[in-house]
């Protein structure tokens, strides 16, 4: 029973990871060196990839601020009455529980180029939809929730005793966040930040939706992967999804590593609790 | 500094924390905010720190109201119960740290922070983290923190609480010095009654958001202003239902029946009752016989339960008086009761004793 569960393991490791994988490197190198490195130098692949540094970039930076923001204000903020807490704590996941393509088309309903919303913006010269700044509120939208989750927990964990007893001590709120607060979610910020990064680069349905995946405008390498698997672009498709895996394991390995970190720093915290 | 506080309100949403608080306590007090877990001892002395905003009242620090001060501006030192200590500092760190928001020179910090470790004992653990300290040592950085900016006033909610009986006893005495030391006045909040009787020159005892009573720990504990305090401060014989007790006609005054009137209630100090051999010749007849029925050793005394007719009382006797066993006779004295009731609260005497006696409360 236990080697035939043992090899079902392995079966399904080797159909779903090893087979797709090498699948991948062999379709990527189907044309040798130089067809990998041609299919990555390609315009609309460069072009692709400076989209997704770019959404990555802006992203994270944003989600980051306002999510510890938000995690402080859903924590500490006395202004939230208290049935509201639990209520705006269950709206965060919402992003995981819907589907990011309904997830991009909310966008299009509220910015797209008919809506009150859309043609406000537009008559500033910005355009929402069919543009990069629709494709990052999609992402903002998507990968919302990771900050906010590593940081609610620990913020809740540590308590807010030692920000007042910052305060009696004098120190401004400023400070206090500085000195007091920071050192204590510093890695869980890490972390939501590491798994925004992940997310916004892999990304495809809300970004689909809301980008039209308009070629050296509106593509990202998620979304040129798809168009060039349309196309039976193999080496294009392949060369492109080889490196995307490549930063996946990067990233996990990162996680991994700050993962180990936080509960070695979770233990000390505990220990000391229990003297 | 001097505080005062008027007609102190405190709401959290439908729940009335604080209603109505007066008191003034002066300058260089060491106050002790004593009850019952859940009364609003802390929350008077987070409104006093400014954590929390009164919901009406006023708070008047020095004779200035505080109302619209912040906690930064109050100079007060807080001792929290779990010490909140910043974890990610050192506890020359710790200790530093309000010297440095104050921009105190380099040196100077220095020295302060060397002065206060070597005083509170903390001089080796300087460099070491809160995670690597006892409870009493982590319990000593904080006061050393608190007092580090020489704040005005110190305030510490419930000091003790989280440090273990042996060592808490001798921090109580240790913090009672180095308070009367640096002449600071300080309130302390606390729901364990020996405690509160050891260190404070004075306690408010607290009760469901309103002070039950103020006054130094002897007369709280001799005069209780209400029945809420002497059930609460040292261990008392209620008298549940009316009984006729030798020299206590009084007591027919408060009866109805086979209860006592609505809202009266009758208490005998253990120290209110005197245990005498049955051929007692002094004031034989102020006593009545009792059976001993327990008899348990403390340490520093003897717990003795007595069968007096229907009633059930305890009191304590001296390790080094003559000791009794179960089933002995004696002839039991009882000085005094305290009787409280809606037509006022008094202590009455035992109307056979009319001679003043050796033995005093």
């Amino acid at each position: 029973m236990r080697k035939l569960l043992i090899s079902a393991t392995w079966f399904l490791f080797i159909l779903i990871i090893i087979f797709p994988i090498s699948f991948i490197v062999t379709g990527a190198f189907e044309e040798g060196w130089s067809g990998f490195i041609e299919a990555l130098t390609r315009p609309e692949a460069l072009h692709a990839m400076k989209i997704s540094l770019y959404i990555v970039v802006v992203v994270t930076i944003f989600n980051v601020g306002l999510g510890i923001l938000f995690s402080l204000e859903l924590v500490r903020g006395n202004w939230l009455a208290r049935w509201v807490k639990p209520v705006i704590n269950a709206i965060i996941d919402l992003p995981f529980a819907v589907s990011p393509v309904i997830g991009g088309f909310m966008i299009i309903l509220l910015y797209g180029p008919e809506t009150v919303l859309g043609i406000f913006f537009a008559s500033f010269g910005v355009d929402i939809v069919f543009a990069l700044p629709g494709m990052i509120l999609a992402t903002m939208f998507v990968t919302f929730p990771f900050v906010v989750r590593e940081v609610v927990p620990v913020l809740e964990e540590i308590g807010e005793d030692v920000e007042e007893a910052s305060r009696t001590l004098g120190a401004s709120k400023w400070r206090t966040f500085r000195q007091v607060t920071w050192p204590s979610i510093q890695w869980p910020v890490v972390y939501g930040a590491v798994l925004t990064i992940a997310r916004s680069l892999g990304e495809f349905g809300a970004v689909l939706v809301v980008s039209g995946n308009i070629i050296n405008q509106t593509q990202t390498v998620t979304t040129l992967v798809y168009q060039d698997a349309d196309y039976f672009n193999v080496v294009g498709a392949n060369s492109l999804a080889l490196i995307l895996c490549l930063i996946s394991i990067v990233t996990l390995l990162v996680l991994d590593g700050l993962k180990r970190r936080q509960e070695v720093l979770r233990s000390e915290h505990s220990s000391e609790g229990s003297v | 500094m001097n505080i005062q506080v008027k007609d102190l309100y405190k709401n959290f949403g439908d729940f009335q924390a604080i209603k109505g608080v007066d008191f003034s306590i002066e300058e260089g007090k060491l106050v002790g905010l004593l009850g019952p877990s859940g009364g609003g001892k802390t929350s008077i002395l987070r409104m006093l720190a400014g954590l929390e905003e009164p919901s009406s009242g006023q708070v008047i620090l020095n004779g200035k109201v505080a109302n619209g001060l912040t906690v930064q501006e109050r100079e007060i030192g807080f001792v929290f119960q779990n010490y909140a200590l910043f974890k990610h500092m050192t506890v020359f760190e710790n200790v530093a740290y309000g010297l440095k928001v104050k921009k105190v020179d380099k040196a100077r910090i220095k020295q302060r922070v060397e002065e206060l470790l070597e005083l509170m004992g903390l001089a080796q653990t300087i460099n070491k983290y809160p995670h690597q300290l006892s409870g009493g040592q982590k319990q000593r950085v904080a006061f050393a923190r608190a007092l580090a900016p020489k704040p005005k006033l110190l305030l510490l909610d419930e000091p003790f609480a989280a440090i273990d009986a042996k060592v808490r006893k001798d921090l109580r005495l240790w913090l009672r010095n180095v308070i009367s030391e640096f002449g600071i006045t300080t309130i302390f909040v606390t729901h364990d009654q020996d405690e509160a009787i050891e260190v404070a020159d004075e306690l408010l005892i607290i009760n469901s958001g309103k002070v039950e009573q103020q006054g130094t720990p002897w007369d709280i504990y001799h005069r209780p202003a209400s029945r809420f305090v002497a059930e609460f401060l040292g261990n008392s014989n209620q008298l549940i239902s009316p009984v006729t007790l030798k020299g206590f006609e009084i007591l027919q005054k408060y009866q109805d029946g086979q209860e006592w009137k609505e809202n009266s209630s009758v208490f005998i100090r253990p120290e209110w009752i005197e245990i005498r051999p049955l051929d007692v010749s002094y004031q034989k007849n102020a006593g009545e016989t009792a059976e001993v029925t327990h008899v348990h050793f403390r340490g520093d005394a003897w717990y003795i339960e007595l069968q007096l007719a229907d009633l059930k009382l305890f009191t304590s006797l001296s390790i080094n008086a003559p000791r009794y066993q179960v089933g002995d006779q004696v002839n039991l004295l009882i000085h005094k009761l305290s009787i409280f009731s809606d037509v006022g609260n008094e202590i009455a005497g035992n109307s056979l004793l009319n001679v003043s006696l050796s033995y005093h409360i």
